[in-house]
């Protein structure tokens, strides 16, 4: 089903915890929402399952407003960070739950169970309780109990927060596909941008209750309409210096310069704000759209075949990884390379430029 | 054969232990034995009885009487303060300010003494000047506990309802304060009744402190002397002359210590079996 909030503000006592928001999601999609920890993904998804209900706004599935209606006949299933299953029910049991509650004959009980387990690969598991599984096999568990109710929405709370991590990368490569058959439209809440990234579809960036952009995934994460959504959606932080615009130059600083290429050549000579990633400031130049700049290094974080060299340059310290085992000791001075062709330079408000 | 160097030094390690227990448990459990097979006139003069004590205790009526009174004592208040206090539990808020005034109310009636209780409830429920037996009287009941078996029983387990009901409360409501929140929305909407909220959530995840309270207030409950001493005395007659009254009125009323020594032993004895039963019933159970 297509899921839409118009004007929705939730607040809570004083406090703002989602400004007024609209959003579309249509039907069959794979959302995710993305942000860091309070942002306001748990009170969205709350928000949508009807769990709570919005101080302003109104909530509208499949063009109709369901704001007044109540959790149970809104058709969604939630899957939590927890692993949330009946304590004393097995793995069939739990997984049929919600059909004997919905009074679901017994014979299609029992086949829409042995479908949904095989598809989550608990077919083996489904006599035992929940406290016999592993984590992964618990949460495998509380999908299949989403998945079997045929609900038009799923929300998932960040699923594979708990679980570690080879556990994360196989279910973080099903997930998808698994949702995609069920022809379910999809909320995935999750605080990590490689996760956003590697699950595809839309994406909707969140930051202190104001939900920044939303579009497809791809697409936000290489033009964020601003400053904000950047940052949400880059791990390791986007690093940002002022840039001064004169003529056809950018000016780091007085020794430091590179030319506008032809994007911004009618933009306006000032003062601007320039961001790029991580990856696009390096130990080694890469080709030959760069800049040099000299730092001393504040520590470096070497992770298998990737090195992250944390490094402060007059002043600003910015992050940057390379690949390669780069041994930097803190302190040592070193020559990184910005690739200018990959900059972004937002204006006063923070907004991307050349949008 | 492997050569093993025999160390006896550890020995000294658990030696404080075995002095401790020694005094606090063995050597007064010995003493009990001690008398539990002897016949005595004083002077420390004993006389070889073997088990003639404990066949006399197992066969008297009167040992009969007080059992079987203890045992329906206790099945009363159990199958009354658990459910009750499981009851009271689900109804206490779950944050805000009141919860800390639950809490304290709830606890107030364990921090007073059981003779104190037992005072208490004796002067509110005299039928002339307590607030409890005049109230019962206007309302056009004949009570009076200090006469009527009937009266007395009621009087004894509304007592220990009210003194004990908070510590079952407090186990359980622990209990439900360790299921976090998603279990009650997981819950909602799969569109559960609140009924099956209890039976398959709140129930199950309240299962080992309950097991915990019922363990306690059984074996509280089968050991009560205090507060029915001090209310009734035991009496009308021998109507509220549970287990431990009687045993204290034999050996310390009669002064027949052998007999008290060895109702003592199979007291213990019972105690402990049934606490056994109780519990490995319970974690049976929570295998399954």
């Amino acid at each position: 089903m297509s899921v839409e909030l118009k004007n929705v503000t939730k607040l809570s006592g004083a406090e703002t915890h989602i400004y007024e928001t609209n959003l579309r999601l249509e039907e069959g999609e794979f959302n995710i929402l993305l942000g860091t920890t309070l942002s306001g993904k748990t009170t969205l998804l709350r928000l949508m399952a009807g769990l709570e209900k919005p101080s302003m706004g109104e909530v509208w599935f499949n063009g109709e407003d369901v704001t007044g209606v109540p959790v149970q006949k809104r058709n969604l299933s939630m899957v939590y960070q927890q692993f949330i299953n009946y304590p004393n029910m097995s793995v069939y049991e739990n997984i049929a739950s919600p059909l004997r509650v919905a009074r679901t004959p017994a014979a299609e009980i029992k086949q829409r169970v042995d479908k949904v387990a095989e598809l989550l690969k608990l077919g083996p598991m489904l006599k035992r309780m929940p406290n016999e599984l592993s984590g992964g096999q618990q949460q495998r568990t509380a999908m299949a109990r989403a998945l079997v109710k045929d609900a038009g929405l799923v929300l998932l709370d960040e699923p594979l927060a708990n679980l570690d991590y080879k556990l994360r990368e196989e279910l973080r490569e099903e997930l998808p596909k698994l949702f995609k058959e069920s022809g379910a439209t999809v909320v995935y809440a999750t605080t990590e941008p490689i996760e956003a990234l590697l699950l595809g579809g839309h994406t909707t960036t969140l930051h202190e209750g104001n939900v920044t952009q939303h579009g497809a995934t791809a697409e936000i994460y290489r033009k964020p309409h601003d400053l904000l959504s950047a940052q949400v959606f880059s791990d390791p932080p986007i690093n940002t210096a002022k840039v001064t615009k004169k003529k056809e130059w950018f000016f780091l600083s007085d020794k430091v310069r590179w030319l506008a290429d032809d994007r911004y050549a009618n933009l306006e000579d000032g003062v601007y704000t320039v961001g790029f990633r991580p990856h696009h400031i390096n130990l080694m130049a890469k080709h030959d759209q760069t800049v040099t700049v000299q730092g001393s290094v504040v520590i470096t974080e070497i992770s298998g075949s990737e090195s992250v060299v944390h490094i402060d340059v007059d002043g600003d310290t910015w992050v940057s990884l390379s690949h390669g085992i780069h041994r930097l000791e803190a302190g040592d001075e070193a020559e990184l390379y910005i690739q200018t062709d990959r900059c972004l330079y937002f204006d006063e408000a923070l907004r991307l430029i050349g949008d | 054969m492997i050569d093993k160097t025999t160390n006896q030094k550890a020995w000294f390690l658990v030696a404080p232990v075995v002095v401790l227990v020694a005094f606090n448990a063995l050597i007064p459990l010995m003493t009990v034995v001690n008398y539990s097979v002897q016949e005595t006139f004083g002077d420390n003069i004993f006389f070889w009885e073997g088990v003639k004590w404990f066949e006399q205790v197992l066969h008297s009526e009167r040992f009969h009487d007080s059992l079987l009174r203890q045992l329906s004592f206790t099945s009363i208040i159990l199958l009354i303060e658990v459910p009750l206090g499981v009851a009271v539990a689900l109804s206490m808020p779950k944050k805000g300010p009141w919860v800390s005034v639950c809490l304290v109310l709830m606890a107030l009636p364990l921090l007073i003494p059981w003779n104190v209780v037992g005072a208490m409830w004796n002067i509110f429920a005299l039928p002339d000047i307590g607030l409890l037996g005049r109230m019962i009287n206007g309302i056009g009941f004949d009570y009076n506990f200090t006469q009527q078996p009937t009266a007395a029983w009621f009087t004894v387990i509304l007592m220990d309802v009210w003194h004990w009901t908070s510590l079952v409360t407090l186990l359980a409501y622990a209990g439900l304060c360790s299921i976090p929140d998603a279990y009650y929305q997981a819950a909602r909407i799969d569109g559960a009744s609140s009924w099956s909220v209890f039976r398959y959530i709140q129930l199950p995840k309240m299962k080992r402190v309950l097991t915990i309270a019922i363990l306690l207030r059984f074996m509280d409950s089968f050991m009560i002397y205090t507060e029915p001493f001090v209310l009734t005395g035991g009496g009308p007659g021998n109507s509220t002359t549970f287990l431990s009254i009687d045993l204290v009125k034999i050996a310390l009323g009669q002064f027949d210590l052998g007999p008290a020594a060895a109702m003592s032993l199979i007291y213990f004895l019972i105690i402990l079996l049934l606490s056994w039963v109780f519990y490995t019933l319970m974690m049976r159970n929570e295998e399954q």
